[in-house]
């Protein structure tokens, strides 16, 4: 294999491609890339036996070939030659190894056969369609943040995706929760998604869909099958295995009842939130908020360093009440509101709470209450 | 005020605390052959305090007809010796060892089931005398503790070294066990000397001969050096302390790396570490060695479900809650596995502990034969956030509330009150026979 290739188009491609490669590796042909040339481009590929990452870059090819190099070394290197710089990368005739040669730079890297390199088989995926990446992006940001870390739980480590009839029009669902809050944002289905089965994209997968949604207005080709997803961005063709497992009837925990509600401007209401957590070093901390007439009063208490307080207007007129959220939960669905106004729709100190931005319906969080 | 140190009155008597004027010999006062003398003597103030086959002592306070017999404390058939008073390690029983060795070397021992509750007790009631003398009071077991007496000369009219002398006879009167203390200027070397001579020890280790002492001394006398680093010492050829205080540290570090450097500055008697009066426990577990190897899921869940309940009374008690499960299992021939999962929010249930661990074991269950299982919890914290409700798991809620339940009707009525199906009508057989107080003193 000998190809010379622009240092910016190699960097580009391989800034996505390395972020699937995990540091640590027990088999070592995963800490690798594959490198494909052929026709006019190069193709890099890597995979973690969860998630594929396969990008086509284009190339000069003089002779076409393939191989598999430390994935973060040739990162690294390439991330460091000059701007504008051509490189060449180039296998020996044994295969043993590949140099990376730029200018007067040159570099020598051990190789593992192309052969070894693992696939994620492909099988046939019976839902294709397109999304735009700003409205597949918006689900993502959306509900991201609440996705569970608990290896227990297994299938909560990742965004459920399904599609749900809703005043005659179909729209896709994105549901997060990690038993402490949950997120759940929705757009109108696209066509070619009727009677997909509902599946949960584990979060690796998704964090890396979120760094290449980053450009407006790609369609995004997304193909589903039983246990896999396959999403196409412009070059990049990523493939990831689903999460096997059943997302719990999330519905019954989205409080139909709660009547009191509560009216708040968001950025005063998240500046105050921000503000008095401060006093508040460990994380998970209470803000205790006391809800009357009017006026909504934050207060935090910490045993070891003092207390804050602050009070902020508000819209509410049911009886007063008083209920506490973990600080960060509450910012983080301050963060993703968006608009002016915040809804809370609450029921007592120890019941789940709804928070919706007021001109939004497409939006909601479900928080839990904590003891204070 | 015996605080001046002129070079005669460096030393005293034990028993009757009487400052010595005679370089050598017994007490001219009292007689007694426990006459203390040192140069360093009355300079030195870092403590180790270490009483003397614990468990086995407080069952002869508490069974006087036991007084004059080799006593063992441990359990069942399978069980291992958790303390040998000291009749019995004459005749050569020794902590963990096999029961059923000790009872070959000892046969006609009295053995007793260790009964924690009351070493606990005790433990506790020797700590408070401890914080009376100091407040730089470091446990580290139910039993041993790092003391720092440095400045405290003024407030007891008496220099460290008699204070910690009567502070042993006081132990012996007052609670009736005796205690080995041993006095430096640095941790590692007061714990060397406290285990210099029991039991009643007092040993002292100063500044100018520590160099000189650690010479001869083997490197398995360093903190850290277990039976495995020893063993590869031994295979580079190094075999005292002497040896490693000839040695580079650059030398030491390349060879062993981080240990390297204890090594380095331990053998040369430095040892900056101080008494950390808040070393909180770690973690809190419950092991049990089986009666013979267990392999089966029938077998092994009941145990685990009663150690769970365990460790959630213990954590309970003591007002925390940990965020890692850790369950540990040591097969038939002692490789030892641990496997943790960590939680999404601190737990004290006995339910989400067995559940959590429960997993654990059961991806370990190929055949394999156990012969010890124990869970514990890791990474403890206050108790405020512990088991918050859950959105999707409202079960768990209901089951939390029923444990609070059975909790209280447990207090009122006994632990057998109320039983899960898992522990029912076998539950003597999963009494841990060897107790774990390793970390945590609960």
């Amino acid at each position: 294999m000998r190809v010379i290739i622009e240092r910016s188009n190699l960097l580009k491609s391989l800034n996505h491609i390395h972020r699937v490669v995990e540091r640590r590796n027990t088999i070592p042909i995963l800490s690798n890339a594959l490198l494909t040339a052929e026709g006019a481009t190069l193709e890099m590929k890597a995979t973690d036996l969860d998630l594929e990452m396969n990008e086509a870059t284009p190339a000069r090819v003089e002779q076409a070939g393939s191989t598999t190099v430390p994935a973060h070394l040739l990162y690294d290197i390439v991330r460091k030659l000059p701007d504008g710089a051509e490189v060449m990368l180039k296998v020996d005739d044994g295969g043993a190894a590949m140099s990376v040669i730029s200018g007067r730079t040159s570099f020598r890297l051990q190789c593992l056969p192309a052969s070894d390199f693992p696939a994620l088989s492909s099988g046939s995926y019976p839902h294709i369609f397109r999304l735009e990446s700003t409205a597949l992006k918006g689900l993502i940001d959306k509900t991201q943040f609440a996705i569970s870390t608990e290896e227990t739980r297994y299938y909560l480590n990742g965004i459920y995706f399904h599609t749900h009839e809703s005043g005659g029009k179909l729209k896709l669902r994105a549901v997060a929760t990690d038993g402490h809050r949950l997120a759940r944002a929705e757009m109108d289905a696209p066509a070619g998604s009727e009677g997909m089965a509902g599946i949960i994209i584990p979060r690796k997968t998704v964090s890396e869909m979120q760094k290449l949604l980053d450009d407006p207005d790609i369609a995004v080709t997304t193909e589903v099958s039983e246990s896999k997803i396959r999403f196409t961005i412009g070059p990049v063709i990523l493939t990831s295995k689903l999460i096997d497992g059943t997302f719990p009837d999330y519905q019954r925990v989205i409080p139909a009842n709660n009547d009191k509600k509560l009216i708040l401007d968001r950025q005063s209401f998240a500046s105050a939130v921000d503000r008095v957590s401060t006093i508040s070093s460990e994380r998970g901390r209470a803000v205790k908020l006391s809800i009357a007439d009017g006026q909504v009063t934050l207060a935090v208490n910490n045993p070891d360093s003092g207390s804050a307080t602050e009070e902020v207007a508000a819209d509410y007129s049911s009886d007063p009440i008083e209920i506490g959220f973990n600080a960060k939960y509450l910012l983080d669905v301050a963060a993703q509101l968006g608009g002016t106004e915040a809804r809370f729709l609450l029921a007592d100190a120890g019941s789940p709470t709804l928070i919706q931005d007021a001109a939004d319906e497409h939006t909601l969080y479900v928080l839990m209450p904590m003891r204070v | 005020m015996p605080t001046t140190t002129a070079d005669s009155e460096r030393g005293f008597c034990r028993d009757c605390l009487t400052l010595q004027k005679r370089e050598t010999g017994r007490c001219y006062h009292c007689g007694s052959p426990r006459a203390t003398r040192h140069p360093e003597l009355f300079q030195l103030h870092l403590a180790h305090i270490d009483c003397d086959a614990f468990y086995a002592s407080v069952e002869k306070r508490d069974h006087p007809e036991l007084k004059d017999k080799p006593l063992i404390i441990g359990g069942g058939k399978r069980g291992v010796v958790s303390t040998a008073c000291y009749i019995a390690r004459i005749r050569g029983v020794r902590s963990a060892m096999p029961m059923f060795k000790a009872l070959e070397a000892c046969p006609d021992a009295v053995v007793l089931k260790p009964d924690m509750e009351k070493y606990v007790r005790v433990g506790r009631e020797i700590r408070s005398m401890m914080q009376a003398l100091t407040p730089l009071v470091e446990p580290i077991s139910i039993d041993e503790a790092f003391l720092d007496l440095s400045g405290t000369e003024r407030l007891h009219g008496e220099p460290p070294a008699l204070v910690l002398a009567r502070f042993a006879l006081a132990v012996e009167r007052e609670i009736g066990v005796s205690v080995s203390a041993g006095l430096s200027y640095c941790k590692f070397l007061a714990k060397v000397a406290s285990d210099f001579r029991k039991p009643r020890g007092f040993s002292v280790i100063g500044e100018a001969e520590a160099v000189e002492f650690l010479k001869d001394q083997p490197v398995s006398l360093i903190w850290g050096v277990g039976r495995v680093f020893a063993a590869t010492l031994e295979q580079d050829g190094i075999k005292t302390i002497g040896q490693i205080q000839r040695m580079e540290l650059n030398d030491l570090l390349r060879r062993y790396s981080s240990m390297g450097n204890r090594l380095y500055h331990l053998a040369r008697g430095v040892d900056e570490r101080t008494v950390h009066p808040d070393h909180a426990a770690k973690n809190v577990s419950a092991e049990t060695t089986f009666n013979s190897d267990l392999s089966t899921r029938d077998q092994l869940a009941p145990i685990l479900r009663a150690l769970s309940e365990k460790v959630s009374a213990r954590l309970k008690k003591a007002e925390i809650a940990g965020r890692t499960v850790v369950l540990k299992l040591k097969t038939r021939d002692f490789k030892i596995k641990t496997r943790n999962r960590q939680l999404a929010a601190p737990t004290r249930l006995a339910d989400r502990i067995f559940e959590t661990a429960m997993p654990l074991l059961e991806k370990e269950l190929d055949g394999t034969r156990f012969r010890l299982l124990g869970v514990g919890v890791h990474d403890l914290t206050t108790p405020e956030k512990a088991d918050p409700p859950d959105l999707i798991d409202t079960k768990a809620t209901r089951r939390a509330k029923a444990e609070e339940a059975i909790d209280i009707l447990r207090e009122k009525f006994g632990k057998k009150a109320v039983e899960t199906g898992y522990t029912f009508g076998q539950s003597s057989r999963f009494e841990p026979q060897q107790p774990s107080d390793r970390e945590d003193d609960f």
